[in-house]
């Protein structure tokens, strides 16, 4: 796979920095498309879950679910965008945004009781008792 | 030549084309030291270093990088080039190749003819069958080396045949096995694996004293170590070969040694190999091409070339448990034959990890928190 960066012309790049509001550099999009293609190994378009669980990085992360959910179904673009919220030239806005998105399970825009619940409750596991957690 | 071009691909350039992770954990986010005072809701609603680790993980990770074999870099791109190239093709797909094929075969028609009359043969007189048949799988696999043009340079003292040793080495194809079978007739214990290697593992390989076990069967693992105990007791079997990472791994890495080869209680011989990869990637990616495939692509290179080195034999020392024992030789291995080592398990190649992982992370969180919570 050493030349996908041929498969992904210039005005390729140039939108899907657009896209991420000019988050990463052109050279970082290119090792993320590499990236992108090695995941996404039956070349759909997008990466299947069951993919992101075969790195054992990501399975043992606690909040690998929630994660999916987003994650599930995106296109290059939409990968890159996502990730966006990690690059250092996100503004705080922005990576504030992104953990918004995690908490806000049911997507009304709305963080409840029950999503912040929910998230403590993948963090936490087994460890602690519902009690405690609403107590929190 | 196949792969003059891989010479580019060092580590350092790898690095440089991949974007540094490090970059990419938010500011704020290192809250390693255990944060004191009253639990605030920013404290807890924080998620941002599990995220980033997360998206660490998505964006490069270490595991998936033992297994990716190196993709060959054309160098045949130039107008004066091509056409060395295409010579070179000619050569090694019409000449050599053929060549190699002819001498293989003609190995296998002597050996075959030879082993299998003694085998029956000398049925009775045990110890001289043995002999035989361990010099007759030492020719054959000298032969098999032949066939892929294999150098292979020895270094260190040859193995002994003595009780109670045992020999572990890093493991990146099937081929590791043929090249140290080459100098010492080693008895293995492999992985049983369908079709005409299968039928070679029950047959020749057995008479070695070689061991089978499957991957897949939980129970198989007492069976298995109970099978290598019995062997390393014995002084008359041939010396056990090991390879402890599991799995086939791309000679760049290392993963964690299963600790089975060093609770025998046994003296622990490291052998470490490494190959050369401007001739050709030895790497067998069990997930890209099957065995037939992968010899045959190394039958149409110019040359194998690697290095094995006998290491100093290993005991276990006093108050260490066969973990840290095994992650001892791992280290001395990895030194010798220049590999990174990876915390993982070679396993998780085939299945998800375990839940234990996540929950001591879960554990880690909650623990702190719920002693906040105290504080207040």
């Amino acid at each position: 796979m050493g030349n996908t960066s041929s498969m992904l012309t210039q005005y390729d790049i140039e939108e899907v920095q657009q896209h991420c509001k000019d988050a990463f550099t052109q050279q970082e999009i290119v090792s993320l498309y590499q990236r992108f293609c090695q995941l996404d190994r039956n070349n759909c378009g997008f990466i299947p879950s069951d993919e992101f669980l075969s790195i054992p990085e990501f399975a043992v992360n606690p909040l690998s679910q929630s994660l999916l959910r987003m994650l599930d179904g995106l296109n290059f673009k939409e990968f890159v965008a996502f990730l966006s919220a990690f690059s250092p030239r996100a503004t705080l806005h922005h990576k504030i945004e992104f953990i918004f998105k995690v908490y806000d399970t049911d997507c009304n825009g709305k963080v409840s009781f029950h999503d912040v619940l929910r998230a403590l409750r993948d963090l936490t596991g087994p460890f602690m008792s519902e009690k405690q957690r609403e107590k929190l | 030549m196949n792969n003059l071009g891989t010479l580019k691909t060092s580590s350092s350039e790898l690095d440089l084309d991949r974007p540094n992770i490090e970059d990419y954990l938010p500011s704020g986010s290192t809250i390693q030291q255990e944060p004191h005072g009253k639990l605030l809701l920013h404290d807890l609603l924080d998620i941002s270093p599990t995220l980033s680790e997360a998206a660490g993980a998505i964006v490069d990770d270490s595991f998936t990088r033992c297994f990716k074999s190196n993709p060959p870099e054309p160098w045949n791109w130039n107008v004066y080039l091509f056409p060395l190239w295409c010579f070179g093709v000619v050569i090694r797909y019409l000449i050599l190749f053929p060549i190699r094929v002819l001498g293989l075969t003609l190995g296998w028609i002597i050996f075959l003819s030879s082993f299998i009359p003694v085998h029956f043969l000398l049925k009775g007189h045990d110890k001289l069958r043995r002999s035989i048949e361990r010099s007759l799988v030492e020719m054959m696999c000298s032969f098999f080396v032949a066939s892929w043009t294999g150098v292979v340079k020895y270094h260190g003292p040859r193995p002994s045949r003595r009780p109670k040793q045992v020999f572990v080495a890093n493991h990146t194809s099937m081929i590791d096995f043929i090249i140290l079978e080459q100098m010492t007739a080693f008895a293995v214990i492999m992985q049983k694996h369908p079709g005409w290697v299968g039928l070679l593992q029950g047959t020749i390989l057995e008479s070695l004293g070689c061991i089978w076990f499957n991957r897949t069967e939980a129970k198989d693992r007492e069976i298995v170590a109970k099978k290598l105990r019995d062997h390393v007791q014995g002084a008359d079997n041939n010396p056990l070969l090991i390879f402890p990472e599991g799995t086939c791994v791309n000679n760049h890495y290392t993963v964690m040694f299963k600790k089975g080869a060093f609770e025998l209680g046994c003296t622990v011989c490291p052998v470490a190999i490494k190959y050369n990869k401007i001739f050709v990637d030895a790497f067998w990616n069990s997930r890209k091409q099957s065995f037939t495939m992968h010899l045959l692509q190394l039958m149409t290179s110019w040359a194998v070339v690697c290095d094995v080195w006998y290491l100093e034999p290993q005991n276990l020392k006093p108050g260490e448990t066969p973990i840290e024992f095994a992650e001892r030789v791992r280290d001395i291995i990895s030194v010798r034959a220049g590999l990174k080592k990876v915390p993982w398990d070679g396993y998780l190649k085939y299945s998800r990890p375990s839940p234990k992982h996540r929950e001591r992370k879960q554990q880690n969180f909650a623990e702190s928190v719920l002693r906040r919570l105290e504080e207040k």
